[in-house]
């Protein structure tokens, strides 16, 4: 099978999370298209591994699981903390740090 | 120990003096301090009679010594040691300025002892004596130029010594800054020197001038010329002598040391110095001995118009110095420094007697307010007379031998030399009319207050102590004038040294008595001798003639002056009026001083308002630094813009960001 299609499929759910996290105002959505994104990602790791048939982008594949555990692990707690102190759960009103 | 090695300690003693007293100031209580002062430079004293013992141990062609201690600078083609020169010359300067700065310090452990910068003004003398010491005894130029600046810089530190005193801190800014044109003609004329004859030693330098130069070579007439800027302005002659009067700001001891006995000879020293240079270039000597002529007159005349007892004898020390200046700048070397020694002793004695008189008017200085001092403090009186009398050159003082030695010189001369003969008898004529005034001002007439509280046995102090140039209330916190004041009649240290000054004032001039005794130009005479122009004291009819003729101008003039301050005391207001124009233009000192504001010191203010108003304003806060300034704060306004804090941005911009550079690498690919 062509290594086209899966570029192809990984394109699309890349871009289904790119157009999340730039349209959606809550931030649990914006975790989820984030973790789209990362998914795509992966996808292509996986497919070019199989590709080149050594290992390595599994490798790769593994690594990023790991950030994204991290990742949510740190996004989730900040959405508590941000539902704990009654801050209005929108990324767009969160803006205290600009210049 | 050899000459040389006493040489050094002459120089290290007020050294040690210095560091001792400057770094223990916590430790020193009471006198201490001031007792310390006065043993560092009477060793240099003791030194300097061993300096003098061992020179005259050698034979007369070999009493010239140059020592180095270590190389002071060294680069392509100049050598300089820290070296110095013992010759007569030196020996008799370093002789007089310990001997009488032993005196004035022992005065000061008294007349300072109830101020509250006691310990800092005896290490401020100690340095003083230093310099001047180092000064004396260098062996090559820049040596001569470092001592040179020091002293200008102690006589500063001692000017503003009562550095609450606005009027005092002004009087010695004005005294550095008019001594650092002097020192700026110093350095020139050195550089010169240095430029023609390749070394900066004195002794290379005059053994070079002799085939360097040509008789008047228009250089070396330049390079004398720059040397007698510095000589004038160290020596306050015309018309760099505006610092000399308001000098007298810092405490009397110091007018005695630096502005009476030390410092304002250093000039005359410098000439003396140099006379190989001068001989070469008779043009700059010329000129030297016209101005110091129009110096002895001018101030003559000021200081019969002055009223501030101690300015009174400032002006005379001016005319005193314009002799000295005139005599060695025609080349009657050893008289003018036979003059410098008895000046430097009846001087520092009328200074001293001038302290007393002021401690006992509790610290006012104006001759109008004194009178009738003459029962109430019968030993300043007796020392003011005898230094006055020595002053106004009365035989057999010492002033008269001594000044009479240059103008017999300058009269043997001939030619136009005569001008300046008629000019030191005008100037003789002067000294005794305003020493008489002096002394018959403060210590005849009837008593005033002052006077009349001491005879009944109290000092009078003042109930609040007034500057008395210019009447402000006194900081009293910080130093003088403390609420005690010291009179020779009751302190021993200040009657002592009054009166071996008194006796020296009185008896020096028996040194050189024409046709008598040789003692000071045999003495010197190693060191002049080789001169083309050096004339033996030999008397002639008009050494006759010149001492009758002083005898008659001294006793005439005090006469006159008795007849006009004594006898009809309304005759001076009287003469007042009849010229007021005149009598306006010597109490304002020929308003030297206002050509001064208006030549220089308004135009320098001018400049720095312009500086920092207009100049600062615009051109470095506006251009320089503004330019890069506004430069900065624009683009970070720019930078600034983005960060929005609106999260979804940033993710487009990033996205952006990235998409650009893959098109980037896309592109570069194919």
């Amino acid at each position: 099978m062509d290594i086209g299609w899966y570029l192809v499929v990984s394109a699309i759910i890349f871009a289904i999370g790119v157009t999340g996290v730039l349209t959606k105002r809550n931030p649990l959505v914006v975790l989820l298209c984030l973790e789209l994104m990362l998914n795509a990602g992966n996808l292509a790791l996986i497919a070019f591994s199989r590709m080149w048939g050594n290992g390595d982008g599994q490798v790769f594949a593994i690594v990023v699981m790991v950030v994204a555990a991290a990742e949510v692990t740190v996004g989730l707690g900040l959405i508590v903390a941000i539902f704990r102190r009654r801050l209005p759960i929108d990324v767009d009103e969160l803006r205290e740090l600009q210049g | 120990m050899s000459a040389t090695t006493y040489a050094w300690m002459v120089l290290a003693a007020p050294l040690a003096g210095t560091i001792v007293i400057a770094l223990g100031w916590r430790v020193w209580r009471g006198r201490i301090a001031g007792w310390i002062g006065t043993g560092a430079i009477g060793l240099a004293f003791l030194c300097a009679i061993g300096v003098l013992v061992r020179l005259e141990d050698r034979p007369e062609e070999r009493r010239q010594l140059v020592s180095s201690l270590w190389t002071y600078a060294k680069s392509a083609g100049l050598d300089v040691q820290m070296s110095i020169l013992v010759d007569p010359l030196s020996v008799m300067m370093i002789l007089v300025v310990t001997g009488v700065s032993t005196l004035i310090h022992l005065y000061s452990v008294s007349y300072m002892s109830s101020d509250r910068g006691f310990t800092r003004f005896f290490a401020y003398l100690n340095f003083f004596v230093f310099s001047m010491l180092l000064l004396v005894l260098a062996a090559n130029f820049v040596v001569l130029i470092v001592g040179w600046a020091f002293v200008g810089a102690a006589s500063y530190l001692l000017i503003s010594f009562w550095f609450r005193r606005r009027t005092a801190t002004r009087a010695g800014i004005k005294a550095f800054v008019i001594n650092v044109v002097g020192d700026v003609g110093l350095v020139l004329g050195t550089f010169i020197l240095f430029d023609k004859t390749g070394t900066v030693d004195f002794v290379g330098v005059f053994g070079a001038a002799g085939h360097e130069f040509s008789r008047n070579d228009g250089t070396l007439v330049v390079a004398c010329l720059l040397l007698l800027v510095g000589a004038f302005a160290k020596s306050a002659q015309v018309p760099l002598h505006m610092w000399l009067p308001d000098a007298m700001e810092g405490p009397t001891p110091v007018s005695a040391l630096i502005h009476a006995a030390t410092m304002v000879t250093a000039g005359v020293y410098l000439i003396a110095r140099m006379h190989p240079l001068f001989l070469q270039a008779p043009t700059a000597g010329d000129v030297g001995a016209v101005i110091g002529a129009i110096t002895l007159l001018l101030a003559g005349v000021i200081g019969l118009a002055q009223t501030d007892l101690k300015r009174v004898i400032a002006y005379s020390t001016m005319s005193q110095i314009g002799y000295m200046i005139m005599g060695v700048s025609a080349g009657a070397y050893w008289a003018g420094m036979f003059h410098l020694m008895t000046h430097a002793f009846f001087k520092a004695l009328l200074f001293m007697a001038a302290g007393s008189i002021i401690g006992a008017m509790a610290n006012v200085q104006s001759l109008d307010r004194m009178s009738g001092f003459r029962r109430a403090m019968p030993f300043t009186f007796g020392c003011f007379v005898v230094g006055g009398l020595a002053l106004a050159a009365v035989p057999p003082f010492s002033g008269f031998w001594s000044k009479d030695a240059i103008l017999a010189f300058l009269g043997n001369e001939g030619g136009w030399h005569w001008a300046l003969y008629v000019a030191g008898y005008v100037g003789a004529l002067l000294t005794g009319l305003y020493t008489g005034r002096m002394v018959f001002r403060a210590f005849w007439g009837d008593p005033c207050p002052e006077a009349q509280e001491l005879a009944g046995g109290h000092l009078h102090h003042a109930d609040e102590p007034r500057n008395p140039a210019d009447g402000s209330l006194e900081d009293t916190d910080v130093g003088f004038p403390g609420p005690h004041h010291q009179i020779a009649e009751r302190e021993v240290p200040m009657k002592v040294a009054m009166g071996i000054l008194a006796v020296l004032a009185a008896v020096a001039g028996f040194l050189q008595v024409p046709g008598v005794t040789h003692v000071v130009e045999t003495f010197l005479a190693p060191t002049f001798a080789g001169d083309p122009g050096y004339a033996p004291d030999e008397p002639t009819w008009l050494t006759i003639l010149g001492l009758s003729l002083s005898t008659v101008i001294s006793l005439g003039s005090l006469g006159i002056a008795y007849v006009v301050w004594v006898r009809r005391p309304g005759t001076a207001p009287r003469i007042r009026e009849r010229v007021p124009a005149l009598a306006r233009l010597l109490e304002r000192a020929a308003y030297f001083d206002d050509a001064l504001d208006v030549l220089v010191v308004r135009p320098a203010a001018a400049c720095g308002r312009f500086a920092q108003q207009t100049f600062e304003r615009v051109v470095v806060e506006g251009a320089i630094v503004g330019g890069p300034v506004s430069v900065v704060r624009a683009s970070s306004a720019a930078v600034r813009a983005i960060q929005s804090g609106l999260l979804r941005s940033y993710v487009a911009l990033l996205l952006l960001g990235v998409a650009g550079i893959a098109l980037y690498f896309l592109t570069q690919a194919t």
